[in-house]
C-alpha cells in the first residue's frame, strides 16, 4: 500500500434512505479541502430504501488508488451495520453507533466502542441528525478541530438556509463534545497537503474529458452505474452549449448519436452492458458509413440484468465482438480517474483521424467511486485534431465521400455544404456511395472497399501507446492487469515490496489495437506471469491469447460483485508463489 | 420547416426542376410499383420549393422505400432497418439548417421503429416523414407488416393475418405529432401539395402514404385506392380538430380519406433547446471550452 503517514479509512454503514452520502460528502470535503487525497467505494444494492449500504472512505498524505485493506473508524447507522461489520474490525478501530436503538455486539480486544445517547444528546427532532451527531464524534476522533467541522457544515448546508446550518452545527457540536469528554482520540494530528484537491468520479472524469474534447452532441437512457455521465452532462448542458437528450432506449441513443456525429459534431453516449448490447448494431453502421462516435460501456455484474450495482470486467468480448461483419474499432479501457478524463480527447482525435467507432470500458469501481484530484492535473484544453474533415467552402471536383486513398482515409465533408453532396450508407458501396447491390454485388468493388476500411487501421497502432513494464525487471513474477485493476494491483506491488517480495507489473490500457509484440517481448523476460482479473472466465487472458498466442503461469480472478481490494492480490501472488496452482479466487470478506 | 439555409453566396439563384434532384442511379423498384410516384412528388416539391439539394438531410431505414436516398439528388443517410428517425433527431439537432426529410415504409417505421416513431412525434422534431406504406413486407418477398389488414395471406400468415392493424394516422396524433397527412401514391399533384405543406411546416410532420407493392399485395393495390381515395379538403375537414381527424382516419372501406388529417403549432424540440443559436449549428462550432467555462467546471468539484 502507498503508505503515508496518515492514512486511515471510514466506513459509514446503513440502509438506503438513511442518508449515508452526506456524512460521507462532509467528510470528504473536509480532507480534500486540507489537500489530502481521497479514494471512496461505495457498496450498495439496486434499492431506493432499506438493503445495506456500505460507503468506505479512504484519506491519505500520499497519492492513493484504492480504498485500502482496513477500516479504522465505522459509523454504524443502523443494526445491521454492526452486526456485519464488528467481526471484520482490527486493534486499534472505533465503532461509532446510537445507543438508543443499536446494541453492540462482543467486540474484539482493542476495539473501542463509541456508544452516542442521540436522543439524551439531540437538540434536533430530524431523523437524519444522528448521522450529523455521528460525524460530530468522528471529528474527535479524528483529531479535528470543531471549526473544520463547522466551516463544512455551512458549506454543506448554505442553499438551505441558516437555520438549516445552525441545526447541523448544534447536533454536531453535542457529538464533538460528547466525544471528546468520552472517547480516546486518534494519536495523529490531521496533516495538511501543499494545495487543496478537488473530487470528481470517473464518470464525471468521462463527461469532463469529453467536454473538454469538444463533445457538442451527448445522447443517453439510465441506466447503473454509467448514469452519472448523463447526470454531469445535463447539469453542465448549458454552460458549454453541448446538447443532452435522453433517449427512449439506447438504440435510439446509438443512432442519434451516429446523426449527429455526421453533422460534423463530436458526439457521444454511455451505458453499462445490458445497453451497449442494444447499441451495437449502430456500432457496425458508424463502421460502415466512416462516421466518428464513441460509446462508453460501464461494466457492471452480468450476465443480463445482473447484478446491476456491483463490478466486474465481463464485457471484454461484448465490446470485442460488437456488431455484425468484420470491421476495426477502437478499444480502450482507462485505468485510473485521470485516465479516464485523459482518455476521452485522445480517443475523439483517433476517431475522428480514422473515421471509426471507439469504445471505452470502464467499470463500477472505477466510474462510481470518488476520487481527490489535483486541480492542475486536469488539463481543459487537450489538443483537437478532427483529422480530414470538410466543415466549410464548396467544391466542383466530383467529391467521392469514400475515395479509395493511399491510407484508406478518406476526407469527410459534412452535409450542408455545396459540391460535397453524397449520401453515407450502412449497405456496401462504392467509392461515390453507390449501393453494391444496386447494380449487380459487385465482388471487386466488395473486395476493393473492405480493404480500403481495413487499410485505415494499418498504421493505427503507432498512434498508441506502448504498455510499459513497471517495477523491476527481473521480479518473481509479473502481474498483467487491464483497465482498472491498475490502482489495486499497484498497491499490492508496494505491500509485496515490504514484504521483501519482488513482483512487477504490467497494466494494459489499449485493448485495440494491441500491443501484442511489445507484450510479447516484456513478458519473454518475466519469471512468472499471472493475469489478473475481474472475471470467471479470464476473458483478457484468452483475448491477450488470441492476439499473442503467449499462455502464463497462473491467474488471480474474482467475480463475487465485490471489486479487488490489496491485500486480496497480496494473498493471490503468496499462493502462487507457495505452490502451482492455476487460479487463486480470494475470499471476499463478509458476514452474511 | 421554419429554418432555411443562408443563401451561400450573393450569385442569382437558378430555379432547380424536379430533374435536378434526380440522384445518381436510377430505381431499382419493381415496374409499377408506387414509389415511384412517392420519388417524383418529393422531387417536385422540393423543386417547387426553391431548396438546393445541399440544404437537405433525406434520412432512410432499410427496405425498398428506404433505398430512396440513393435515387434523390441531396445528402443522404441510408442507415439501419428501423433506425432512420433516430439518425435524423441527431442530425437535425447537429445541423438545424438542414431540411431533414426521413423517407421508409411500414416495417420499417412502424413495426421495427415503431419506438422510435411514438417519441420523435412527441418530441415534435422538426423534420418531415415520408412513410411509403404497401401493407407488406417487399423486399424480404412478402410477409405480413404492421399494416395489413386482417385476413390477409402472406408468407408469414399463409391462413390469414388475425392481427389488427396499426393505425399511423390515429396513432401520429396521439403520439403528438403536430402534422399528420395520409397520400397516396397514384396521385402525385396532390402528394406533392401535401409534401410541400409538410415541409414548410415548424415541427414533426408524417405523410403516410398508400404507395401499392405490385408484386406481393394484391389486396391494397393501385386500383384498390383509386376507387376509394376521397380528399379531406374535398369535405371542410377541419384541420385542428384531432377528434374528428382521427374518426376520418380509422374508415378503411368504401371510403378511405386522403389529405391533411391534422395540424397545429407547437414548439419544436431544436426550438425549446437554448444550445442551438439561430447561425450556429452545434456540428459547425469551433471546439475547445473558454476559461469561464473551465473555470465554472472546476469550481463545482470544490
Amino acid at each position: 500500500m502507498t503508505v503515508g503517514s496518515f492514512d486511515l479509512t471510514i466506513a459509514i454503514g446503513g440502509e438506503a434512505g438513511q442518508g449515508i452520502a452526506t456524512p460521507g460528502d462532509i467528510l470528504a470535503r473536509i480532507f480534500v479541502r486540507r489537500g489530502l487525497h481521497l479514494n471512496t467505494y461505495n457498496a450498495y444494492q439496486s434499492i431506493i430504501r432499506g438493503g445495506h449500504i456500505f460507503l468506505y472512505l479512504r484519506v491519505c498524505d500520499q497519492e492513493i488508488f484504492t480504498h485500502g485493506d482496513k477500516i479504522d473508524i465505522l459509523m454504524c447507522l443502523n443494526q445491521d451495520t454492526m452486526d456485519r461489520h464488528l467481526q471484520l474490525m482490527r486493534p486499534g478501530s472505533w465503532v461509532l453507533y446510537n445507543e438508543d436503538n443499536i446494541k453492540p455486539g462482543e467486540a474484539g480486544d482493542g476495539i473501542q466502542l463509541c456508544p452516542l445517547p442521540v436522543t439524551k444528546l439531540s437538540v434536533s427532532r430530524n431523523r437524519l441528525s444522528q448521522n450529523t451527531m455521528a460525524v460530530g464524534a468522528a471529528s474527535h476522533l479524528l483529531g479535528l478541530d470543531f471549526q473544520v467541522l463547522e466551516e463544512s457544515l455551512t458549506l454543506r448546508f448554505q442553499r438551505q438556509g441558516q437555520a438549516v446550518i445552525d441545526e447541523n452545527v448544534s447536533v454536531a457540536r453535542a457529538g464533538y463534545d460528547h466525544s471528546v469528554a468520552n472517547f480516546e482520540a486518534f494519536d495523529q494530528t490531521v496533516p495538511t497537503g501543499p494545495t487543496p484537491l478537488a473530487v470528481w468520479s470517473g464518470n464525471e472524469a468521462l463527461a469532463m474529458g469529453g467536454a473538454a474534447a469538444g463533445v457538442k452532441f451527448y445522447a443517453a437512457y439510465p441506466m447503473s452505474p454509467a448514469t452519472g455521465v448523463l447526470h454531469w452532462m445535463a447539469q453542465n448542458a448549458r454552460n458549454l452549449g453541448i446538447m443532452v437528450r435522453q433517449v427512449e432506449d439506447e438504440i435510439g441513443v446509438a443512432n442519434m448519436v451516429i446523426g449527429a456525429a455526421h453533422t460534423g459534431c463530436r458526439a457521444m453516449c454511455a451505458t453499462s452492458g445490458g445497453g451497449f448490447a442494444l447499441m451495437t448494431e449502430a456500432v457496425g453502421s458508424a463502421a460502415m458509413m466512416e462516421i466518428p462516435a464513441v460509446f462508453i460501456d460501464v461494466m457492471r455484474a452480468g450476465p443480463s440484468t445482473g447484478v446491476p450495482t456491483k463490478t466486474e470486467q465481463g464485457d471484454l468480448w461484448q465490446v470485442l465482438g460488437a456488431s455484425q461483419g468484420d470491421f476495426e474499432r477502437f478499444i480502450v479501457a482507462p485505468t485510473t480517474p485521470a485516465d479516464c478524463f485523459n482518455t476521452m480527447p485522445e480517443l475523439f482525435n483517433l476517431t475522428d483521424k480514422y473515421q471509426c467507432p471507439g469504445i471505452v470500458v470502464t467499470d463500477l469501481l472505477l466510474s462510481e467511486g470518488r476520487f481527490s484530484i489535483a486541480p492542475d492535473l486536469i488539463d481543459m484544453h487537450p489538443h483537437i485534431d478532427r483529422g480530414e474533415l470538410i466543415t466549410k467552402g464548396s467544391s466542383t471536383d466530383g467529391y467521392m465521400r469514400y475515395k479509395d486513398t493511399e491510407t484508406g482515409i478518406s476526407p469527410r465533408a459534412v452535409p450542408g455544404l455545396e459540391g460535397y453532396v453524397h449520401v453515407v450508407a450502412t449497405d456496401e458501396h462504392d467509392e461515390n456511395s453507390q449501393l453494391l447491390s444496386d447494380e449487380f454485388t459487385n465482388p471487386h468493388k466488395r473486395r476493393k472497399m473492405v480493404e480500403k476500411r481495413a487499410r485505415k487501421f494499418k498504421v493505427a497502432i503507432n498512434d498508441i501507446k506502448p504498455p510499459e513494464l513497471e517495477g523491476s525487471a527481473d521480479a518473481e513474477i509479473t502481474l498483467i492487469g487491464w483497465g482498472s485493476t491498475y490502482g489495486v494491483i499497484r498497491e499490492a506491488v508496494e505491500i509485496l515490496a515490504q514484504e521483501g517480495v519482488a513482483v512487477n507489473h504490467l497494466p494494459i490500457k489499449w485493448i485495440v489495437p494491441f500491443h501484442g509484440e511489445v507484450i510479447t517481448d516484456i513478458l519473454s523476460k518475466s519469471k512468472r506471469v499471472v493475469v489478473v482479473e475481474n472475471s470467471f472466465s479470464g476473458q483478457f487472458y484468452r483475448y491477450m491469447r488470441s492476439e499473442t498466442g503467449l499462455s502464463v503461469d497462473g491467474h488471480i480472478r474474482k467475480y463475487d460483485g465485490e471489486p479487488f481490494i490489496p491485500h486480496h492480490i497480496v494473498d493471490g501472488v503468496k499462493a502462487h508463489l507457495a505452490e502451482k496452482i492455476e487460479c487463486f479466487v480470494p475470499y471476499q470478506e463478509a458476514i452474511t | 420547416m421554419a429554418t432555411t439555409m443562408p443563401a451561400t453566396d450573393d450569385k442569382p439563384v437558378i430555379p432547380l426542376t424536379a430533374r435536378d434532384f434526380k440522384g445518381q442511379v436510377d430505381p431499382d423498384w419493381c415496374p409499377g410499383c408506387g414509389d415511384f410516384g412517392v420519388l417524383n412528388a418529393l422531387q417536385r416539391s422540393c423543386a417547387e420549393l426553391g431548396l438546393r439539394p445541399h440544404e437537405i438531410l433525406t434520412v432512410s431505414g432499410i427496405g425498398c422505400s428506404s433505398n430512396l436516398p440513393g435515387y434523390f439528388n441531396s445528402y443522404g443517410m441510408h442507415t439501419l432497418h428501423g433506425r432512420s428517425l433516430a439518425v435524423a433527431t441527431g442530425a437535425k439537432l447537429g445541423n438545424h439548417r438542414l431540411h431533414v426529410i426521413v423517407t421508409g415504409g411500414d416495417g420499417d417505421g412502424y413495426g421495427i421503429g415503431g419506438n422510435h416513431f411514438t417519441h420523435t412525434a412527441r418530441r415534435n422534431v422538426d423534420l418531415t416523414y415520408v412513410v411509403m406504406n404497401n401493407q407488406i413486407y417487399g423486399l424480404t418477398t412478402g410477409q405480413v407488416s404492421p399494416t395489413s389488414t386482417m385476413g390477409m395471406k402472406t408468407k408469414s400468415t399463409p391462413f390469414g393475418s388475425v392481427e389488427a392493424p396499426l393505425n399511423p394516422i390515429t396513432s401520429a396524433i396521439m403520439n403528438g405529432a403536430t402534422f399528420v397527412a395520409r397520400g397516396f401514391s397514384g396521385d402525385v399533384r396532390h402528394l406533392t401539395e401535401l409534401m410541400k405543406q409538410a415541409i414548410q411546416h415548424s415541427g414533426f410532420s408524417l405523410i403516410d402514404i398508400f404507395s401499392p407493392c405490385v408484386t406481393f399485395n394484391h389486396d391494397n393495390s393501385n386500383a384498390f385506392f383509386k376507387e376509394r381515395v376521397k380528399k379531406l379538403e374535398d369535405e371542410g375537414h377541419d384541420t385542428s380538430d384531432w377528434k374528428t381527424a382521427c374518426e376520418k382516419a380509422m374508415l378503411f372501406g368504401d371510403t378511405i380519406y386522403t389529405g391533411l388529417f391534422f395540424q397545429k403549432q407547437a414548439p419544436t424540440l431544436g426550438g425549446s433547446e437554448p444550445v442551438l443559436e439561430p447561425d450556429q449549428p452545434l456540428g459547425l462550432q469551433t471546439l475547445g471550452l473558454d476559461k469561464e467555462q473551465t473555470k465554472r467546471i472546476i469550481e463545482r468539484m470544490m
